[in-house]
């Protein structure tokens, strides 16, 4: 709740200011860029525009469902209407028009579909081969000029299998192997043939960041800076003094055209497009960082520069200042389990995302992992046991948050997606049992209200051109 | 509980990690609750487990309980053998990407087969507590690859104690083949199966010719002598080799190299497995998985299938898990769990876990069911054990009952309260 009262504002505030700066994304603007107004100096608006079309549907009416909706009690008995892609009544017994379909859904369970902050599907695809290693542009520790959206192959085999496990929605964010690594891209889990067409209208671009041991070590190794962990920070605050500044350069030509309509704009920077766009409020910082005290420090640097922080990621050490992340309302994404792979990940605990949640922030559950995407479900409820095992009481209604609301918060969609409410995009899912079991799975997955998965019918089930003559779509190979 | 730490409050917290690592071998009685035996007596409902001096005495529905016996009352829940990972680097890697910690592999060019885990074991390490106090009670701490096609000796070892810790040594040898060993023989599949061919050849003539060998009297081989000797038991049979394959195509070159040089294997990974599982199931060869393997990841597992388990179930063939992670093979269970969602049997899934390892690794004389005379490795859960939210309430290895503290519940318990009166670095090192 927190983090959409100060981040809305900002955002609409970026709508203005991204008249100004070419190349900047829109941020929260639906359908097609706006058009140049007579008298104003071209600009290229927009590029890379989201062309995202939901696919057919027809109203649908669910009913008998356990629904936990991510917006408060859980509905027993629950139903659901969707039409022309939203949400448009949610309650025990909804009356609706003859004629629209239903589904009986007595002994299943619904939630929103899931969402996963932290993937890297389509940039990292498989099969895991030189050419689809596109994730890390490790040519120097500041690219903010990539976007990893130019690196997603919508071919990716594992969209679909993320897709079986209910995610609905994904950030695809370039590595970690720079200070600064370049924009992510919110997604919309549904086959397409083009990256445009699968990214969510009107979602803030992101901009990832990363701590810690792998910038310096990659660096360190090939004798340059950053080598050291104050060799990391000192990368980040050259970056953002450059930005600022290129920030100024513009802002001063917006001054300068008042007065003369022919003023010479700077020259464009892509790097500093992307940076100032993150100090305008416009661009959401994805900070991948494990230790407590480094997250610390990279809260101070975002004081210094006058940005914000959206939301660490992995975030292993987060339960040893759960009430730091609170009071910056800055989100939090965890595993349930990771830890040890390195030094900086030694410190992980079963209880992390549930300790953050207890001090009042904003806990997610993350993957970074095409496998453990599949799954969001079954981590959280291993977070959920692991908590109520040392007497908290976190419900099934509150875990459903840690991958969806909360995550939606991260991604700034949360107005538009992340729960089962009234006049928000139907983007659930139609689990065979309670979604904290193992033996749960999601068997319908609608996003805008169309199914676009069904585990019971083969010709729902996508598949990648890739894997088209390897394995018919049965599964059994003659 | 108090049975078993009371001794050590008195000699004081010095040692936690040496404590949580011994206890009494009790005389204790499990009663109540679903026993799933995996041996012979199949599932008991409300029966009696009898733990004397480390190992299990009798399982019942009604028995004799001994006067001094610490009697658990275990209604409700549900009782299995500790679980069995049957491919791990537990016990060889502290932090993964931190080399001087990782020991699980050497670049030492005369030492392949013979290289052995055993005297790299840390049984003090701090993903042993982590993951027993989940229920994994064994393990087969492996070798890794580095340059050689032959990793070495893995050792199987259980995860209760710091000096006894190894259940045997040398239990199968390692070896790649797919994309892996192709890398490794040079660019070729077949290159990797010649290698092999010749490692297991000059093995077999050195056995017959060893003197000559030794005296400079025969040809020179492809392996040193460190080598050849660890080859000698599997050349008899004695050791299995564990082939690590995935495509359908380079399992079947594995049965057929395995035909051909006389061998025991066991396929490791074997993501395409269940596209040839009659032939595998034929040739009554194991097959170790890991349940979760879905994806096209490389081009050797283009047919990576969540139903791997179940149809290798169904053709007959002999199964264990295993979790490849270290850290996490408390995982393991929910892998398990999730190849039940996919169509495998729940008891198949849990034998997967317990009597099947414990066959293939040839330690089922010990361990891998509730029976009279093996060890006790027991998990008291609070429900099915491969459901994500079940807890292993307590967890006994050779009848000794595990302690619950851990590095993780330390951290834990160090930070549930943010602001103590002394800084948190005061807090949980002397208990």
């Amino acid at each position: 709740m927190r983090l959409s009262t100060v981040l809305f504002p900002v955002i609409s505030l970026g709508l203005i200011a991204m008249l100004l700066l070419p190349g900047c994304a829109p941020a929260y603007k639906r359908g097609q860029p706006r058009s140049v107004k007579a008298g104003q100096p071209e600009k290229p608006l927009a590029p890379f525009a989201s062309t995202y079309k939901p696919m057919a549907a027809s109203p649908l009416l669910i009913q008998h469902a356990t629904i936990l909706t991510a917006a408060g009690k859980r509905l027993v008995g629950g139903s659901i209407l969707l039409e022309a892609g939203k949400i448009v009544e949610i309650g025990q017994v909804l009356q609706v028009k003859e004629g629209v379909d239903t589904i009986d859904a007595a002994g299943k369970w619904i939630t929103p579909g899931i969402i996963d902050v932290h993937s890297h599907i389509g940039a990292l695809a498989a099969p895991y081969v030189k050419t689809n290693l596109d994730v890390n542009e490790m040519t120097s520790p500041v690219t903010a000029e990539v976007w990893v959206e130019h690196s997603v192959w919508p071919q990716d085999p594992q969209f679909w299998r993320a897709l079986a496990g209910g995610v609905t929605t994904m950030l695809i964010l370039p590595g970690s192997g720079n200070l600064i690594g370049g924009r992510g891209v919110t997604l919309k889990n549904v086959p397409a043939r083009t990256v445009q067409a699968m990214k969510f209208p009107g979602a803030p671009h992101a901009l990832k960041m990363a701590c810690g041991e792998n910038p310096k070590h990659h660096y360190g190794k090939k004798g340059r800076a950053p080598s050291t962990s104050m060799g990391n920070l000192a990368g980040y605050r050259q970056a953002w003094i450059k930005a600022q500044a290129y920030l100024r350069k513009w802002q001063k030509h917006k001054k300068e055209l008042k007065q003369n309509k022919a003023a010479k704009p700077p020259d464009r920077d892509l790097a500093m497009e992307t940076l100032a766009g993150v100090l305008r409020g416009e661009i959401l910082v994805h900070n991948h960082c494990y230790r407590a005290d480094e997250m610390a420090l990279m809260l101070e640097l975002a004081k210094e520069f006058g940005y914000k922080i959206t939301a660490f990621h992995h975030a292993v050490e987060a339960y040893k200042i759960a009430d730091l992340l609170a009071q910056a309302d800055v989100c939090a994404a965890m595993w349930a389990d990771w830890w040890g792979f390195k030094l900086e990940a030694y410190d992980g605990i079963r209880e992390n995302v549930a300790l953050v949640d207890r001090a009042g922030g904003c806990a997610i559950v993350h993957s970074d992992s095409a496998e453990m995407v599949q799954r969001l479900n079954q981590e959280a409820a291993k977070i959920m046991a692991a908590a109520n095992r040392i007497g908290f009481s976190v419900t099934r209604e509150k875990a459903i948050k840690w991958i969806t609301i909360n995550a939606a918060k991260a991604l700034g969609i949360d107005k538009v997606t992340g729960s089962l409410e009234k006049g928000k995009m139907a983007d659930l899912v139609i689990w065979s049992g309670d979604p904290f079991s193992v033996y749960s799975k999601a068997e319908k997955v609608f996003v805008d209200g169309a199914l676009v998965f069904d585990r019971n019918n083969p010709k729902l089930q996508p598949r990648s051109d890739f894997e088209l003559g390897i394995l018919p779509p049965t599964g059994k190979r003659r | 509980m108090k049975r078993v730490s009371l001794p050590y409050i008195i000699s004081g917290c010095l040692c936690l990690w040496l404590v949580s690592a011994i206890g009494f071998a009790e005389t204790i009685v499990i009663e109540g609750g679903t026993f799933y035996t995996m041996g012979p007596r199949g599932k008991l409902e409300g029966g009696k487990l009898l733990i004397k001096g480390g190992k299990i005495v009798a399982v019942n529905k009604r028995l004799k309980i001994p006067g001094r016996a610490r009697r658990i009352n275990a209604t409700n829940k549900v009782i299995t053998p500790g679980l069995f990972d049957s491919h791990t680097h537990m016990g060889l890697v502290e932090i993964s990407l931190i080399n001087s910690s990782d020991d699980s592999s050497s670049v030492y060019d005369r030492l392949t087969a013979a290289f052995n885990v055993l005297d790299s074991l840390n049984p003090r390490s701090t993903l042993i507590p982590i993951n027993r106090v989940e229920g994994v009670t064994r393990v087969m701490a492996a070798p890794s690859y580095n340059k050689h096609l032959m990793g070495g000796q893995g050792a199987i070892i259980h995860l209760g104690g710091v000096n006894d810790y190894v259940v045997k040594t040398a239990a199968a040898m390692f070896a790649l083949l797919g994309e892996d060993g192709a890398k490794i023989a040079g660019g070729s599949r077949a290159a990797a199966l010649l290698r092999l061919r010749e490692a297991f050849e000059d093995a077999r003539d050195y056995k017959v010719h060893r003197n000559d060998f030794l005296r400079r009297r025969r040809r020179s081989y492809a392996l040193s002598r460190l080598d050849l000797e660890a080859l000698l038991p599997v050349v008899e049979r004695k050791v299995p080799l564990v082939l690590q394959v995935h495509r359908a195509s380079d399992i079947d070159a594995a049965l057929r190299f395995a035909r051909e040089q006389r061998l025991r294997i066991v396929l490791l990974g074997a993501v395409e497995a269940w596209m040839i599982a009659g032939q595998i199931a034929k040739a009554k060869v194991p097959v170790i998985l890991h349940p979760l393997e879905n994806r096209p990841t490389r081009f050797e597992k283009l047919g990576a299938v969540l139903e791997n388990a179940t149809h290798l179930h169904n053709a007959g063939v002999q199964m264990a898990f295993y979790s490849g992670d270290a850290h996490n093979a408390r995982n393991l269970k929910q892998a398990a769990g999730n190849a039940v969602a996919y169509g495998l049997p729940w008891l198949a899934a849990l034998r997967a876990l317990t009597i099947n390892p414990a066959k293939i690794w040839g330690v089922s004389r010990s361990y891998g069911s509730l029976e009279p005379g093996k060890e006790a490795d027991v998990v008291i859960w609070d429900g099915d054990p491969l459901e994500v939210m079940t807890f292993a309430e307590r967890v006994f290895i050779r009848g000794r009952e595990m302690p619950t503290t851990t590095r993780q519940t330390l951290l834990r318990d160090r930070y549930l309260e943010l602001n103590r009166k002394l800084p948190a670095v005061y807090w949980g090192g002397n208990g």
